[in-house]
C-alpha cells in the first residue's frame, strides 16, 4: 500500500464523517429485512427499497462522502500540501486516492446491495446489484474526486449532481439519462438479472462504455487539475 | 544545542539557487506581486514586509504552488511550477498549520520520508525529529500538540530529505521565546551548512537575528534588498514623527527649533507635531530642554512607528 493511500485511508476513517457511511447501508438492509420478516412480497417493496433508496441514494451518497473525503477534506484543511510537496507524479497521488475511494465505496455500497438483492428474491439479483454497484462506485468516485479539485464546495456540487441532474432532470428531459451514472447501474443490473422493477432507456453497451468514459475522463481531469494546484495566500 | 547534532556531511554544499526574474502575479485587477527580480543563494535570507505585502504569494510561487502571471521562478534553473521533481531539493513550511492530526509526529515525518523515497525513512525521520527537539513527543498524535510543537513537527517533515532549499512562511508565529531561539539557531546552522533558507516575517527584529540578507517587500514590490545592517540604517536615519503635548507648547517649540536633531515642528490645537531627524538625540534632548525651560511634558508619542510607515518610507527611498 502506498504511503499516500495509507494516509488517505487513515484520514478517511479517522474523521468523524466516516460515521456518516453507516446509517444508509444499515437502513437499506434493515428495511429489506423487515419486509422479508413480515412476508411482504418483493413486488411491493423491491422498487422503492432497491431502486429508489439503494441505487438512487445509498450508492451515490456513499460515493460522495468517500470521494470528497479522500481529497476534498485535505484540500479544505490544507493538509494536501504535505503530499504535494513531494517528488511524486500527480498521477500516482490521484490513482492512490482513487483506489481508496473506489474500493471503500464498493465495499460500503455493494455488500448491502447484495444482501438486499438476496432478500428481495435471488442471489442472482444480489450478484447483479453488487456488480453494477461496483461499476457505479468506480465511475462515481472518479467524478466526485474531480469535483474536489474543481470546486471549493465539492459536496454541494455532488449533491446537485445526484439530486438535480440524476434525480430530477431525468424525469423531464430523458436525454440526460444517457449522462447519468445511476442509469448505467440500473441498466447493468437489469441485464444481468432481469426484473420487473427497473426501467431505463440506456442500453448495456452505452452503460458500460459511458461508465468507462466517466471513470477515465474524471481521473485524467483530476490528475491534470492536481498538477496545477494553487495555494491561496493567507496574508497576501 | 541540538543544532550541533546535524550530520557532518553537507549535501547542500553545491547548488540551491532560487531565481525570480521579472515575476508578477495578479488576481483579476489586483496586482499581488509586481515585477520582482531576486536571487537567493545558500545562506539565510529573510523576506520582510508588512502583512498583505505579497510575501506569501512570493513564497508560494517559489514553492511551485502558484503560477507567476508573468516572469520565471526557478530553482537551480528548473521551473518550480508544474514540476514535482523540484521537491527533491525543496522543503516548504506553510503558514497554515494544517497537519494530519491523526498521525503521531514520528508516523507523519516517516510518511514524508517515504514519499521522498528515502532509503532509510525511519532513520531520516529520527534525525529530523532530533533536529527540532521533538523526539520526546514523537509517539504522540499531532492533534494533541501545542502550536509550537506542531510547527516544529512540520519543520522536521520539511527537512527530512535535507533539501537544498527550505522555504518557511512566518515560522516563528506561535512559538515561545525558547522555541523561537532554537528555531533561529537551527536556521542559522542550516544556512551555515550551505542550505538556501528563506523565511518570511513581518517583524524586523526576528529577521535581523537570523538573516544576514534581507529582501523587503512592500505592496507587492521589492523595496529593498541586501545586507540587513544597511536596511536598518535606512530605517534609523528616516525622520521620526512625535506628537508632543506640554504645559507650554509654543515656548517648547521655540526651544526645540534650536536643536539639530529637530527637522520641523507644527503647532496645532492638540499639541506639537515634531519631526526629528535623529531618533536617539531627540529623545535625549527633549527632557533636558523641558527641564531647562521649566515646561512640564504631558505626552510624548511616536506617531509613525507602525511597520507600515517604516516600510513605506523604505519604498519611497
Amino acid at each position: 500500500m502506498s504511503t499516500v493511500a495509507f494516509i488517505t485511508a487513515r484520514g478517511l476513517f479517522g474523521r468523524r464523517r466516516a460515521l456518516l457511511l453507516l446509517p444508509l447501508p444499515i437502513l437499506l438492509v434493515g428495511l429489506a429485512l423487515l419486509c422479508r420478516m413480515y412476508d411482504v412480497s418483493p413486488d411491493m417493496w423491491g422498487q422503492a427499497v432497491i431502486v429508489a433508496l439503494g441505487l438512487a441514494v445509498v450508492l451515490p451518497v456513499v460515493a460522495l462522502i468517500v470521494g470528497t473525503g479522500v481529497l476534498g477534506s485535505e484540500v479544505d484543511d490544507g493538509t494536501i500540501v504535505h503530499i504535494l510537496t513531494k517528488p511524486l507524479a500527480r498521477r500516482d497521488i490521484i490513482l492512490a486516492k482513487y483506489a481508496v475511494a473506489a474500493s471503500v465505496t464498493t465495499v460500503v455500497s455493494a455488500v448491502p446491495l447484495f444482501l438486499t438483492g438476496v432478500l428481495a428474491g435471488s442471489a442472482r439479483l444480489g450478484g447483479a446489484l453488487a456488480v453494477a454497484a461496483t461499476v457505479g462506485a468506480f465511475a462515481y468516485s472518479a467524478l466526485f474526486l474531480l469535483f474536489s479539485l474543481v470546486s471549493r464546495r465539492p459536496v454541494l456540487v455532488g449533491l446537485v449532481y445526484i439530486l438535480v441532474w440524476e434525480g430530477l432532470l431525468g424525469n423531464f428531459v430523458s436525454g440526460t439519462k444517457n449522462l447519468a451514472i445511476g442509469q448505467y447501474v440500473i441498466a447493468i443490473t437489469d441485464k444481468i438479472a432481469p426484473n420487473g422493477m427497473m426501467d431505463t432507456p440506456v442500453s448495456l453497451t452505452t452503460a458500460i462504455v459511458m461508465s468507462a468514459i466517466f471513470t477515465v475522463a474524471g481521473t485524467v481531469f483530476a490528475i491534470n487539475r492536481l498538477g496545477s494546484f494553487s495555494l491561496a495566500g493567507e496574508t497576501s | 544545542m541540538t543544532a550541533q547534532t546535524l550530520p557532518a556531511e553537507t549535501p547542500a554544499a553545491t547548488l540551491g539557487v532560487v531565481d525570480l526574474v521579472n515575476v508578477s502575479r495578479w488576481y483579476g485587477n489586483v496586482v499581488a506581486v509586481n515585477d520582482i527580480t531576486m536571487s537567493l543563494n545558500p545562506g539565510v535570507t529573510g523576506l520582510l514586509g508588512p502583512n498583505g505585502a505579497g510575501k506569501t504569494t512570493v513564497l508560494h510561487m517559489m514553492a511551485g504552488f502558484l503560477a507567476p502571471s508573468r516572469g520565471m521562478v526557478t530553482i537551480d534553473g528548473k521551473p518550480t511550477w508544474r514540476n514535482p521533481a523540484v521537491y527533491r531539493d525543496l522543503g516548504l513550511v506553510t503558514e497554515r498549520e494544517a497537519v494530519h492530526g491523526f498521525l503521531t509526529a514520528r508516523q507523519f515525518v516517516t510518511a514524508c520520508a517515504r514519499m521522498q523515497k528515502l532509503k532509510d525513512p525511519e532513520a531520516a525521520a529520527q534525525r529530523a525529529l532530533e533536529l527540532v527537539e521533538m523526539t520526546g513527543a514523537a509517539e504522540r498524535r499531532i492533534e494533541t500538540f501545542s502550536k509550537g510543537m506542531r510547527q516544529r513537527t512540520r519543520v522536521a517533515a520539511a527537512l527530512v530529505h535535507e533539501p537544498r532549499v527550505l522555504l518557511l512562511d512566518e515560522p516563528f508565529n506561535g512559538m515561545d521565546p525558547r522555541q523561537r531561539m532554537h528555531m533561529m539557531e537551527l536556521l542559522h546552522s542550516l544556512g551555515d551548512r550551505g542550505h538556501t533558507i528563506l523565511f518570511s516575517s513581518h517583524i524586523l527584529e526576528e529577521v535581523e537575528q537570523v538573516a544576514g540578507l534581507v529582501q523587503v517587500i512592500v505592496a507587492g514590490r521589492l523595496a529593498a534588498s541586501g545586507d540587513y545592517r544597511k536596511i536598518r540604517r535606512l530605517m534609523t536615519n528616516r525622520p521620526h514623527v512625535f506628537a508632543v503635548r506640554s504645559s507650554d507648547d509654543r515656548r517648547l517649540a521655540v526651544a526645540l527649533m534650536a536643536e539639530k536633531s529637530v527637522a520641523g515642528i507644527e503647532i496645532e490645537a492638540t499639541g506639537l507635531t515634531v519631526r526629528a531627524s535623529d531618533y536617539g538625540s531627540f529623545t535625549r534632548v527633549l527632557p533636558r530642554i523641558a527641564l531647562d525651560q521649566g515646561i512640564r511634558l504631558h505626552q510624548l508619542v511616536p506617531s509613525d512607528e507602525s511597520l507600515e510607515s517604516v516600510f513605506s518610507y523604505l519604498l519611497e527611498g
